[in-house]
């Protein structure tokens, strides 16, 4: 093994930035998981939307300005599938048990895998990164992608406006009421319902942005949904379920072991993340973090 | 005295089926057979995860890895060695019951969504692994091709070896769950603080649920090579579990025979309503929302109830309720 400096701090910037996208869409389920209880499966579905409409957008609007256009419009087009399926159905099923909305995230999710293979087909899309952002620049020597210093920065400041906006606006603070005592909160006086669905498509709203994001780096196809899911659960799980800067731990330790993974041995680079994770939950099984549970 | 009778009853719709079932293969079309005996062969997976998660209470939410594991190790024996085929065939459950035995371990000192994440991420491990190694497992193409003595060529035959085996597992399955192991697993479920109390060691009795239901994933993951002859590393994959898990719920999750029903529902629906329209997951979601808003205790626990309406007001439909409101995550 005789990786020069550069090489290795390239790769770890890499999977920092990786990191990011993972964190933005784990936040949204972690928060969703704080305030309703529920493990959302159709996240993943979700975030796969974001993606997807961020191709065609990018392809409707075209020229220098249409990735951001949307990367502004595409997670709301993700909030709009996410306000119809939660006042529509979710909405009625709050008082069930656990595994029964479970059932339901994922027949959701099932649902909306074939909605994208409806309207997208199944075949591989592709973003180009915005003009701006295309090439690399040099980092002693190594080049790194400038696309992907612009997610280092732009994961850090979704986790401050998310951060900013739960404990700073009156709404955030009610969520994380609900999310501690949701009784109390409807003894109050509020709407929990309200509450649970306003909370619901911020968590979707996340997904839509980290989908928009990650459409530049990955070839955009059906079944992307499968394998961000489950690495978001776990994520969320060993940083704690429900807290925010548990999921930004968790996101850094999945992205960074699995860039380190490539460089060492790249075989079983998608290995190391999973055996991460197993260690964490031997050692603190309730996450690094505290859990809101 | 009405019990025994109904009892009988039942028995004797049993024998029919089976009997119905044995006439398949010589009349029907060979495409029919395949699908039964897939049927066969997924529902003895999701029979032996609901030992787990609808008599246990534990969220055993990878399942599959066992079943994968299973077959894995058959096919591995029976490409890779030239041990006689039984010894193969033997191998798939012995390594997917000491799987069981390490993953249960780590696992059953959690509980709930603890327990189930936990899982997720051990089983998601052997996956990556398996997907990776390709010198040893094929990786993401799996082993295809694997050799069956004479006897288990024709799919006939392997539709009646299969049939054999799964009887064979479901009276054992239904034996243990009627055992005091598998009434004490039940009790478990349903208050383990009591149970803890009166002196079982919880986590011991579900550890061993844990090892005979992944034994018997083991058998389904041999049935399965018997069946396809290739293996592949989507068995591992989490999607699989899940959808194993949703045919549990599906069919009803305290029946014992609702994983059965709810593996054919989704299998058959897979099958005939994928030959018109290539989006049948779209109706199969539509199918489980309707399903969650109208039969919360799944297709069985529906059946069941018309069949014997006098169970809503015996007490019985309460303890279900104490059960699934204590199963939250």
């Amino acid at each position: 093994m005789n990786f020069g400096i550069a090489e290795i701090i390239c790769q770890f910037l890499v999977g920092i930035s990786r990191s990011m996208i993972l964190f933005i869409v784990c936040a949204g389920l972690s928060f969703i998981l704080g305030v309703l209880r529920v493990p959302n499966i159709a996240h993943g579905s979700l975030y796969m939307i974001g993606a997807f409409a961020t191709f065609s957008i990018t392809k409707i609007v075209g020229g220098t300005y249409g990735f951001w256009v949307a990367l502004a419009l595409a997670p709301f087009l993700v909030v709009l599938v996410s306000l119809v399926t939660e006042r529509l159905l979710f909405c009625h099923l709050y008082q069930r048990e656990h595994l029964m909305l479970l059932l339901f995230t994922f027949s959701v999710s099932l649902i909306l895998g074939d909605l994208v293979k409806i309207v997208w087909g199944a075949e591989y899309r592709s973003v180009p990164p915005p003009e701006l952002l295309k090439g690399s620049i040099s980092i002693l020597g190594a080049s790194f992608p400038k696309y992907n210093l612009f997610l280092i920065i732009i994961g850090p400041l979704v986790g401050i406006a998310l951060w900013l906006f739960t404990t700073k606006t009156k709404i955030g603070k009610i969520s994380r009421a609900a999310a501690v005592d949701r009784e109390m909160v409807g003894v109050l006086g509020i709407n929990v319902s309200w509450v649970f669905a306003f909370a619901f498509l911020i968590g979707c709203y996340l997904a839509g942005v980290g989908g928009a994001l990650v459409a530049p780096t990955v070839s955009i196809t059906l079944g992307m949904d499968h394998t961000l899911i489950i690495e978001a659960f776990l994520i969320v799980t060993i940083g704690g379920l429900g807290n925010m800067w548990g999921a930004l731990v968790g996101s850094l330790i999945f992205g960074v072991t699995h860039s380190f993974g490539v460089l060492f041995w790249p075989q079983f680079a998608i290995v190391f993340p999973y055996m991460a994770v197993v260690i964490v939950l031997l050692l603190r099984p309730k996450g690094l973090l505290k859990s809101v549970w | 005295m009405a019990k025994k009778e109904s009892h009988l009853k039942g028995l004797w719709i049993l024998g029919i089926i089976f009997i119905l079932l044995i006439l398949v293969p010589p009349f029907a079309p060979r495409f029919f057979t395949y699908i039964l005996s897939l049927i066969f062969v997924t529902s003895l997976v999701a029979m032996s995860l609901n030992m787990v998660v609808g008599f246990g209470g534990m969220f055993q939410f990878h399942h599959g890895v066992f079943y994968g594991v299973g077959a894995y190790a058959t096919a591995l024996m029976l490409t890779k060695t030239s041990l006689p085929t039984w010894i193969g065939f033997i191998a798939g459950p012995i390594v997917a019951t000491l799987t069981g035995l390490i993953i249960g371990g780590f696992c059953v000192r959690l509980t709930r969504l603890y327990f189930a994440m936990l899982q997720i991420s051990l089983g998601s491990l052997l996956w990556a692994i398996v997907y990776r190694w390709y010198s040893f497992t094929g990786g993401d193409d799996g082993i295809h091709g694997i050799r069956m003595p004479s006897l288990l060529q024709s799919l006939n035959n392997s539709y009646y070896f299969i049939l054999i085996i799964l009887t064979l597992s479901l009276f054992l399955m239904h034996k243990i769950l009627k055992s005091p192991f598998g009434k004490t697993l039940q009790a478990i479920r349903d208050n383990p603080q009591r149970c803890e109390a009166v002196g079982i060691n919880v986590r011991r009795y579900q550890l061993l649920g844990i090892v005979i239901a992944t034994f018997f994933a083991g058998v389904a993951g041999v049935l399965f090579v018997i069946l396809e002859r290739s293996v592949f590393a989507d068995l591992l994959f989490w999607v699989l579990s899940l959808e194993i898990f949703i045919m549990c719920l599906l069919g009803g999750w305290f029946t014992f025979f609702g994983p059965v029903l709810g593996t054919a529902i989704i299998i058959s629906l897979r099958t005939f309503v994928g030959k018109y329209t290539e989006y049948w997951t779209l109706i199969l979601g539509i199918i489980l929302i309707l399903v969650i808003f109208f039969l919360p205790e799944g297709v069985m626990g529906y059946i069941q109830e018309l069949v014997k309406p006098g169970m809503k007001d015996t007490g019985q439909e309460g303890k279900r309720i104490d059960a699934s409101s204590r199963i939250g995550l």
